[in-house]
């Protein structure tokens, strides 16, 4: 079925294929799916090996779980709570050295911070050290405060989504989100108190 | 500095820089690759599933047992008798005090 270029399967043809017993059907669905796991996997990780590990993960489990889709939501959605518990995962044992430090932010960095202190509206968003200021901020964070935060506050999902994409409970989401403000106020805080005050 | 500026400032800088959805080169081919390798033996994963597959037998072995000892004590009169012997054992060793020392 996977070799058969010209005639474009459906999901649901290519899973029932591979439920078959023609892993090659699989093919198409990675390849189809693949960019999206990989933008995803890149809100948590950052070097690119550990992207691919996480991605590749990503399809070996769902190549594994694919008798429990049941067809109910699309594939994709599927496909993306599994995505973001690998991530999750991946946070969970990827724990770094989270003691707070901001000794050895670059140059741009300091200068954006400074520009910000000055005048708020001078330090741009889309500057590349902002993007890497909240990198380092989001490291530092829990695993589960990472996640919510980014799904929430970065990717401006409901609740209801990411409890969906968790499987936490709405309330579980809603205490781990109150908490992961009040992580990143403090690691603002110290960031304020270490270099700028 | 405002703290809470700075909150949205950065949030806002990730919100506009997105993480990019490239593939590396033939990625799905690796991932075909790896569906294709022989599992490797995991010890402590076929340890567990035949942990959990004897918890049915040993569940139903006990319920068994405790039934059938139930049922043999009900039509046993000799509860007395079970219960002297017990005393009798436990002390055996007092009552042979003279004869051991």
């Amino acid at each position: 079925m996977a070799d058969s270029a010209a005639v474009e399967w459906t999901d649901a043809e290519l899973i029932a294929a591979v439920l078959n017993g023609e892993t090659a059907s699989f093919e198409p669905l990675v390849k189809k799916y693949q960019p999206r796991v990989f933008a995803t996997a890149r809100r948590y990780a950052r070097r690119e090996s550990e992207v691919e590990d996480i991605v590749q993960e990503v399809f070996l489990k769902a190549f594994q779980k694919l008798r429990s889709f049941r067809g109910d939501a699309p594939f994709e959605h599927w496909l993306m709570r599994l995505a973001v518990r690998t991530c999750y995962d991946f946070l969970r044992a990827h724990r770094r050295n989270r003691e707070m430090s901001f000794a050895d932010i670059s140059d741009e960095e300091s200068d954006w911070l400074e520009r910000f202190g000055a005048d708020p509206s001078d330090a741009s968003e889309h500057a590349a050290a902002a993007r890497e200021l909240v990198e380092r901020l989001l490291a530092q964070l829990s695993p589960a405060a990472r996640l919510v935060l980014t799904l929430l506050e970065i990717e401006d999902r409901s609740v209801k989504e990411i409890a969906g994409l968790t499987g936490w409970s709405l309330s579980v989401v809603k205490i781990r989100a109150f908490r992961a403000r009040a992580e990143m106020r403090k690691c603002l805080e110290k960031l304020a108190r270490e270099k700028y005050l | 500095m405002n703290l809470a500026e700075l909150r949205k400032k950065l949030l806002a800088a990730a919100r506009a820089q997105p993480p990019g959805w490239d593939v590396p080169y033939a990625f799905e081919k690796r991932v075909m690759a790896r569906l294709a390798e022989k599992p490797a033996l995991d010890l402590f994963a076929i340890w567990n599933r035949t942990l959990w597959q004897a918890v049915a037998p040993c569940l139903a072995v006990t319920l068994f047992l405790g039934v059938w000892t139930f049922l043999a004590q009900r039509n046993d009169n000799s509860r007395e008798t079970l219960a002297a012997d017990l005393e009798n054992s436990l002390y055996a060793p007092l009552d042979n005090q003279t004869e051991t020392w």
